[in-house]
């Protein structure tokens, strides 16, 4: 656990914290995430979301948070993107304090979220119109990214017209438009199904290795985040804490036929038992 | 091949159901004053506009409509939107909004004709009244149904209200709006006429009151027949200007309140 680099809330004790208050800004981790607790409905009578849970990503790795529903690896994924305050702890983006939303954030969400009134044009460069970015340089880059996820050609179609694996592409792009410093996916393939879910994880890789951006993927397939990530790190729920933590080592670009190997087998093995552990799978 | 059938199959149904009335009413005898004949209804449909009676009244009550619509629909969408964004707005406006929404507006109409007379301003008035309400619930209606992933999504980009109202609240609003626009139309056209019911120097209610009174009945079915055109041409524009923004959304290509109906479920 802790040569990986994540700390699990166990062993986030006081010296971790302080070792952290004293070096606030200079950091490697894109992402710290400081003891941080969340209950629904107040402090004490509320419903216990988050338990104190503390972990770092570094710059330009692909992290995964795994776990069942229930878990709140949605919810940390809401206090990441500014639009839930956490009830005690706190997380920071490169060193400064996420307390509302900001613009250095990207955010997939389950569903492409596409507005259908824009074609797929306009709703790529939704980011750049919202924070007034230049119009003919925000284009250029929009056009780029659809050429990147192969949508060329689909530029002026409207949302209705796409297949569902097209739209989330798309709002995924979207999500890439304005150069953010991170970027959170919450299932962005969940309501895919099984065939494009894997042609969009292979996909998903490539854009990470080109882009090499900073990414917190959510999902509740195991075998997705081992195959996707760097590091995994598992969740179980009632209360949501981190059960286990750890590096998947296996070389990129991973071809989907890694699935097949012990390896990976051994990986995805162990997030089982740590899900287990917490009585997460039935 | 077979559309075109179908259509020749429904001016024939049309034209049969014309010659059964003309010829129920030779047949026993129907007198001119209960029933005309649809020969003598054509008849004074053309000599209304051969003498050049009916153009100008038609111009009245065509013009006061297109106020009322204006006027009612601008200040029910002005409305709609404060009640919609603001909850304490909301919370005062709600006991007038549902006091007023219970009440059947045409009965204000005598009153609307004391206050403001017999000329433009109380037709235009009781017009705006009547068109008022279907735009302003379906406006607040449509500015509240935004998705929570949509929000949730401009938030996440830090996009302002204002930023979160335009790109976002009121184009998703649009089909709800547009909807409401197409009943306020005809709400708006019923406002008048029943205004100038009540009391009017000029236009088409005015008239079929008049023809009423002489006992022109064939008169006055070619009134109806003008004000169904008028309420179909009023509705046609608001539907092909609905069809032309709103090409994004399926629903909207059909009918206006099946989309209602089907937002709100």
């Amino acid at each position: 656990m802790e040569d990986c680099g994540l700390v699990s809330h166990a062993a986030a004790d006081a010296s971790a914290r302080s070792v952290a208050a004293t070096a606030p800004s200079i950091n490697d981790s894109a992402i710290a995430v400081d003891d941080v607790s969340l209950s629904y409905g107040g402090k004490g009578a509320g419903v216990l979301a988050l338990d104190r849970i503390s972990f770092d990503i570094p710059d330009g790795s692909f992290v995964a948070i795994v776990g069942p529903s229930g878990c709140g690896k949605s919810t940390i994924l809401k206090i990441l993107a500014g639009l839930l305050p956490p009830t005690s702890g706190q997380a920071r983006l490169r060193g400064s304090p996420i307390t509302g939303p900001r613009r250095d954030i990207g955010v997939v969400f389950q569903s492409p979220v596409l507005f259908p009134w824009r074609d797929v044009l306009a709703n790529v460069m939704l980011p750049g119109d919202v924070q007034r970015l230049d119009k003919a340089e925000m284009r250029q880059r929009a056009l780029d990214l659809v050429k990147l996820v192969g949508l060329s050609g689909f530029e002026h179609r409207y949302p209705r017209e796409l297949s569902g694996g097209m739209q989330q592409r798309v709002g995924i792009i979207r999500a890439l438009l304005h150069d953010p410093a991170l970027l959170l996916m919450d299932e962005p393939f969940g309501a895919l199904d099984a065939m494009t879910r894997e042609t969009m994880n292979v996909e998903l890789q490539r854009i990470w290795m080109e882009r090499k951006k900073t990414v917190l993927f959510i999902t509740h397939s195991t075998s997705e985040a081992v195959f996707l990530a760097d590091r995994v790190i598992a969740m179980t729920p009632r209360p949501g804490r981190i059960a286990d933590a750890f590096v998947v080592d296996l070389p990129r670009p991973r071809p989907l036929e890694v699935m097949n190997t012990p390896e990976f087998g051994a990986y995805v093995k162990r997030v089982r038992v740590a899900l287990n552990s917490g009585g997460g799978l039935d | 091949m077979r559309r075109s059938g179908k259509f020749i199959l429904r001016l024939l149904l049309i034209a049969a159901m014309l010659g059964l009335w003309e010829g129920c009413v030779w047949y026993f005898k129907i007198r001119a004053f209960i029933l005309p004949p649809p020969s003598e209804v054509f008849l004074a449909l053309y000599r209304g506009f051969a003498n050049n009676l009916y153009p100008e009244h038609i111009g009245v009550t065509l013009m006061e409509t297109f106020l009322g619509f204006v006027l009612g629909t601008a200040l029910a969408f002005i409305l709609g939107t404060f009640v919609a964004l603001s909850r304490r707005v909301e919370y005062f406006l709600y006991p007038f909004i549902v006091m007023f929404q219970a009440m059947p507006k045409v009965a204000l109409a005598p009153l609307i004709i004391v206050w403001f007379g017999l000329g433009l301003t109380s037709k235009v008035i009781n017009a705006a009244l009547v068109a008022f309400f279907p735009l302003m619930v379906n406006t607040i209606v449509g500015l509240r149904s935004a998705e929570e992933d949509r929000i949730n999504l401009m938030r996440s980009l830090a996009a302002s209200k204002w930023q979160i109202f335009w790109m976002l609240r009121l184009p998703n609003a649009l089909p709800f709006i547009f909807a409401g626009l197409e009943i306020a139309m005809i709400f708006a056209l019923i406002g008048a006429i029943v205004a100038e019911f009540i009391g009017a120097e000029k236009g088409l209610g005015m008239l079929i009151q008049s023809m009423n009174i002489n006992v022109d009945v064939a008169g006055q079915f070619s009134i109806l027949l003008i004000l169904s055109a008028i309420g179909l041409v009023l509705n046609g524009i608001v539907g092909m200007t609905r069809r032309r923004l709103l090409f994004w959304d399926a629903a909207a290509q059909g009918n206006a309140a099946a989309v209602v109906e089907e937002k709100k479920l």
